[in-house]
C-alpha cells in the first residue's frame, strides 16, 4: 500500500504560524500519519499539551479516520460547534488531509506537519519513495526500478560521478539507483537496455496541477 | 573553426591541461595570475563551474577571460543549474566569442554545496549535453528550430577510472562517446596499474584519453580523499611515501609524486595526456610539469 509520509515541523515553526491565535482545535488521521507517528491520538495528545503549556485553549481533538477521504465533510461537521469556537485548525495529517479539510472549512487551516513524498513501505517502519508521477514511466526499460525517483538527479542515462561503493553522493545510506538497476538488468540478462541512450524527459507528461476527467478520458 | 586544443589532441603530441577556478566575487587578480602563469604552458584550462556546488562567477565568464588574455579555454558546464534553454543559449554565447571547448558534466549535488535549499535543475545530464552540442551544430536546437549561426565545438566528459562498481560507469562511458564526445579527462588516477588495465578497454575507442592528476598536499589529505572522494583510490604506499617527508616538505613530496607519475604516463604512452587538478594550488602546475619533464 501506498503511504503519504510526514514530519513533524519543528514546535518553534508550530508556534509561528499560530501567532496571535489563542482557540486550537486539532485534528489527526488514522491512516499513514498513524502509521508514521506523525498525526494519530498519541501525537495530537502530546500537541495539545504541548501548546497548552505555550499558553493555547485547545477547544478540542478529534482523530478522522481516512483524513483525505470525502467522508471528512460529515466529520469535520459533527465537530461543528467546537470548530466554530476556535481561531483556527491545526491539522497533523498530511497534505492532502489538510487540504481536504480546508474546503470543509470557513475556519483558517494550520500544517503542524510537511508532507514528504508519497512512499512505499519497504520494510517494518520503513517507507521509500519510489514514484513521483513524473508522466512518462520509463520502467519497462529499466527493470521496473525508477531512476526518476531513486535517483537523487533523476538521472536517466546511468549512473553520474558522485556514486559510491552502490550508494548516492548526498547520503550513504540511500542507494544508487543506477548500481541498483545495473544489477537488476545484469540478473535479466539486459543490460542492452541500460545502453540506449535515451532522450531528453519530456517534463511536461501531465503539465503541473495534474487534471483529470473521467467523462473526457472515457 | 578548430580550436587549439583539438589540435593539440589530434597532433600525437602529450597534450596538458589544468584548471582556473572562478573566485566567489568580482576580484579577478588571482584566476588572471594563474592564467598568465600558465596560458603558454598548457594545452588547455579548464574553467570550473561553481565547483562543489559553491556559487561563483560563471564559469563562461571565466572561459571569456582566459580567451581575451590569449589563452585556450576549455569550458566546463555542468546540468545542476541551467535548463535545456539556458545551456544551449550558453552554448551559443561560448560559440560566439571564439569558445570552442567544452567538457559536459552532470554535475555534483545541491546538497552539497553553500546554497543547500536551491532547486537542483538536471532538465538534461552529460551525455543528453554532448548530444545537444553534436545537434547544435548540425543547426538544430533541442526544439527543432533552425539556428542562425552554427556552432562548432570540441566536447569532452569525465570518466571514473575506479568507480566502484566499475561496469555501470563503463557503459555511461560508452554512452557519452555514442553522444559525442572526443575526449574525456579522468577522475584522479594513482594506480597507474589498474589505469593500464582501463586503458586496455578505452583505448579501443576512437578518444582522447587524459589522465586526471591530482596533487596530493599531505599525507592526511590522501586519506581524506580516499574517504571522501568518490572514485579516487590513493594506494597506501603513496600515503606512506607522503607520510615519511619530512616536516615542512610534504607538498615537495607531493609535486615529485605527480611528477613522476606523468612522466611514467608519457613514457609508457598510456593516454593522449595528463589532466593536472592542483586544486587551489594552481601556482605549483608549472612546478609539477618541470618534475615530469613536460614543458
Amino acid at each position: 500500500m501506498i503511504r503519504s509520509i510526514t514530519r513533524q515541523k519543528p514546535v518553534e515553526e508550530v508556534d509561528k504560524l499560530l501567532d496571535g491565535l489563542g482557540r486550537v482545535f486539532i485534528i489527526g488521521c488514522g491512516t499513514c500519519v498513524t502509521l508514521t507517528h506523525t498525526g494519530g491520538q498519541p501525537e495530537v495528545e502530546a500537541m495539545s499539551e504541548t501548546l497548552s503549556k505555550r499558553g493555547k485553549l485547545i477547544t478540542g481533538n478529534v482523530i478522522l479516520p481516512v483524513a483525505c477521504d470525502n467522508m471528512t465533510a460529515e466529520a469535520v461537521d459533527e465537530y461543528n460547534d467546537r470548530i466554530e469556537q476556535s481561531d483556527v485548525l491545526l491539522i497533523m495529517t498530511c497534505a492532502f488531509g489538510v487540504q481536504t479539510i480546508a474546503r470543509q472549512t470557513k475556519k483558517m487551516v494550520v500544517p503542524a506537519l510537511d508532507t514528504l513524498f508519497i512512499g512505499k513501505e519497504t520494510g517494518l517502519g520503513q517507507f521509500d519513495e519510489i514514484c513521483t508521477q513524473c508522466g512518462t514511466c520509463i520502467l519497462g526499460e529499466t527493470g521496473g526500478i525508477c531512476p526518476v525517483t531513486s535517483c537523487h538527479k533523476g538521472l536517466v542515462n546511468g549512473p553520474c560521478g558522485g556514486t559510491n561503493n552502490g550508494k548516492c553522493e548526498i547520503d550513504s545510506a540511500k542507494d544508487c539507483a543506477w548500481t541498483l538497476i545495473y544489477n537488476r538488468l545484469k540478473e535479466l540478462d539486459r543490460l542492452d537496455l541500460m545502453r540506449k541512450f535515451q532522450r531528453p524527459r519530456n517534463h511536461q507528461g501531465e503539465p503541473s496541477p495534474g487534471k483529470f476527467n473521467l467523462a473526457l478520458n472515457p | 573553426m578548430v580550436s587549439s586544443f583539438k589540435k593539440a589532441l589530434e597532433s600525437g603530441k602529450f597534450v596538458v591541461t589544468s584548471e582556473v577556478a572562478p573566485p566567489k566575487g568580482t576580484n579577478l587578480e588571482k584566476m588572471a595570475h594563474h592564467i598568465e602563469l600558465l596560458k603558454d604552458k598548457v594545452d588547455g584550462m579548464n574553467v570550473t563551474d561553481h565547483q562543489s556546488s559553491v556559487m561563483r562567477f560563471p564559469s563562461l565568464g571565466g572561459a571569456l577571460l582566459v580567451k581575451e588574455m590569449g589563452g585556450e579555454p576549455i569550458l566546463q558546464m555542468t546540468c545542476r543549474d541551467r535548463n535545456r534553454m539556458a545551456l544551449q543559449a550558453d552554448l551559443l554565447f561560448a560559440a560566439s566569442r571564439g569558445i570552442n571547448n567544452v567538457l559536459c558534466l552532470t554535475g555534483d549535488s545541491i546538497v552539497l554545496g553553500d546554497h543547500k535549499e536551491a532547486k537542483g535543475v538536471f532538465d538534461l545530464e552529460s551525455s543528453q549535453l554532448l548530444m545537444t552540442v553534436r545537434r547544435m551544430e548540425k543547426g538544430k536546437d533541442l526544439g527543432g528550430s533552425d539556428l542562425d549561426g552554427g556552432v562548432s565545438f570540441c566536447a569532452g566528459a569525465i570518466v571514473t577510472p575506479e568507480a566502484n562498481p566499475l561496469e555501470p560507469q563503463l557503459i555511461k562511458f560508452e554512452k557519452k562517446i555514442g553522444a559525442g564526445a572526443e575526449f574525456f579527462q579522468t577522475q584522479a588516477v594513482y594506480d597507474l596499474d589498474n589505469f593500464k588495465k582501463f586503458m586496455e578497454y578505452a583505448g579501443q575507442f576512437p578518444v582522447k584519453i587524459l589522465a586526471g592528476i591530482i596533487l596530493l598536499t599531505s599525507a592526511p589529505m590522501a586519506r581524506f580523499m580516499n574517504k571522501n572522494v568518490a572514485g579516487v583510490n590513493v594506494p597506501q604506499d603513496l600515503i606512506d611515501e607522503m607520510a615519511s617527508a619530512p616536516k615542512g616538505s610534504a607538498l615537495a613530496k607531493g609535486i615529485e609524486i605527480a611528477g613522476r607519475m606523468i612522466k611514467r604516463i608519457r613514457e609508457e604512452k598510456m593516454c593522449a595526456g595528463v589532466h593536472i587538478m592542483a586544486i587551489g594550488k594552481e601556482d605549483l602546475v608549472p612546478e609539477i610539469m618541470a618534475a615530469a619533464g613536460v614543458e
